[in-house]
């Protein structure tokens, strides 16, 4: 530990640290990756899902990416454990809105009040800080402009276009920050997540989710079978542009393994 | 002069209540819905004293979509009418109890099964094959006693209905402005239209 500063929470360290939200960060970047991206009427999270053992129940076990209410999708990076009990928060408070006010939360909302619970935890006594970062997404009742928010252990909360979390996170945003484009429509949005996430994906559509969120309607979860067929014409449009790179030669097509992470389609 | 329904047939429960809201001798509002879904195949119709209801009712809502977005399962229409059972029984023993009735109207759509829960407001709680509360009970059970059985199907169903509202019509001293119904099927909750232009003369 590094001077004593980092034992009692919300205590600062003579240079204006809390190190304990620092660690929290820490925990975060150990997580597997999410990825959140906006189109022009959709809203797409996508996540990495951890490779199963051979004896474990796939099918229910549960899900890094959650539904706080029917409008509201969140993926999360960082411990499993904490993020259950911050949804769960969050799906209280969802109901609860529901019942005070009779509408639905607005994303802002519960953006802002999942972010308002972790800050809590980094301030008061014989707690430790949530140690995850949550993707946020949904659309406001009665309103089509998609949203996508973030939110991270200290408290802070902010809106993107896209945006990862978690493992690699950097590698994936500056992939996003390259390629995203205004507007986009439901085949891109869907084909640029998938994307973003097989730069740090090696093994390809089955360790893949994919959550669709579309005004008004309820969150639908991409089946494998097409996060498949997404990776595959993704993989084929790699060689293909890596022949090209090449040219002069005939690419050798329909060689088995195609896990292309060649050198040349980094740039 | 609340009035409130519930009939099961083979695959369906219709629930059923008046639309007049009511204030002592007056009426409010002719278009009152006096039901609540709780999750995509239970609707509970409640009537009673003004305020509870509508306080229970969004109560009871409140917590059933919260299981449902908890557990990503819904909770079953007699796991339902349990929890609201102890919720109800809770506040009757409580300095100020809710003075609200009940009916339950459930499908479960993976055994196809019908079902209907009648509720008090001291909690009293019974499965039912149809039910109704206040004053519906004196005209409409004999009715229900006579035609209904389980297999009807939804046309029948709608038969005998139309026959309890006609006798209610008939013979309650205040107009209730017709009634609201609603079924619950394989495909969730839907309204049903329902014609009350039709004038019912006593004998």
């Amino acid at each position: 530990m590094a001077s004593g500063y980092d034992r009692a929470l919300s205590v600062f360290s003579p240079d204006g640290h809390v190190f304990q939200v620092e660690y929290a960060l820490e925990a975060v970047k150990r997580g597997t990756c999410a990825v959140g991206v906006k189109g022009g009427d959709i809203v797409v999270l996508g996540c990495e899902k951890r490779s199963a053992m051979k004896l474990q129940d796939t099918r229910i076990t549960p899900s890094k990416l959650g539904l706080v209410d029917t409008h509201v999708c969140l993926a999360f990076a960082g411990l499993n454990a904490d993020a259950r009990i911050l949804i769960d928060k969050a799906r209280l408070e969802a109901q609860s809105h529901r019942l005070t006010v009779e509408d639905p939360v607005s994303i802002e909302y519960i953006t802002k009040y999942v972010a308002g619970v972790q800050q809590r935890y980094t301030q008061s006594g014989g707690v430790r800080p949530f140690g995850i970062s949550t993707l946020i997404v949904g659309f406001d009742p009665n309103d089509k402009t998609p949203r996508l928010y973030q939110t991270e252990p200290s408290g802070i909360f902010s809106a993107w276009k896209a945006n990862a979390i978690g493992r690699s996170s950097k590698t994936v945003r500056e992939f996003l920050e390259r390629n995203h484009k205004d507007g986009m429509d439901r085949e891109a949005t869907l084909k640029l997540t998938i994307k973003s996430l097989l730069e740090v994906v090696q093994t390809g559509a089955k360790n893949i989710e994919i959550a669709i969120m579309a005004p008004g309607k309820q969150v639908e979860m991409l089946p494998v079978e097409d996060i498949e067929a997404y990776v595959k014409t993704i993989e084929q449009e790699k060689v293909e542009e890596a022949a090209k790179k090449k040219s002069g030669r005939t690419p050798g097509t329909g060689s088995a393994a195609i896990l292309t992470r060649g050198p040349d389609d980094t740039a | 002069m609340e009035v409130l329904l519930g009939i099961t047939g083979k695959d369906f429960t219709l629930i059923a209540c008046s639309k007049a809201a009511m204030r002592g001798a007056t009426i409010l509002k002719a278009s009152d819905d006096k039901t609540r879904s709780l999750n995509k195949h239970t609707l509970m119709a409640f009537s009673g004293e003004a305020g509870d209801t509508i306080q229970f009712a969004e109560y009871i809502q409140a917590n059933a979509q919260l299981y449902s977005m908890r557990n990503g399962t819904d909770l079953s229409p007699s796991a339902l009418a349990h929890f609201i059972r102890g919720e109800l029984a809770s506040s009757l023993r409580s300095r100020k109890p809710y003075n609200v009735n009940l009916l339950l109207g459930g499908f479960d759509p993976i055994t196809g099964k019908p079902s209907l829960y009648w509720m008090d407001y001291l909690a009293a709680l019974t499965a039912a094959p149809y039910a109704a509360h206040g004053y519906a009970q004196y005209y409409c059970l004999s009715i229900l006693d006579k035609h209904h059985n389980p297999n009807i199907d939804f046309e029948q169903g709608m038969k005998v209905l139309r026959m309890c509202t006609d006798e209610l019509k008939r013979r309650l001293p205040i107009d209730f402005k017709g009634m609201l119904v609603k079924v619950i099927d394989k495909d969730g909750i839907r309204e049903v239209e329902y014609n009350d232009d039709a004038r019912i003369a006593c004998p």
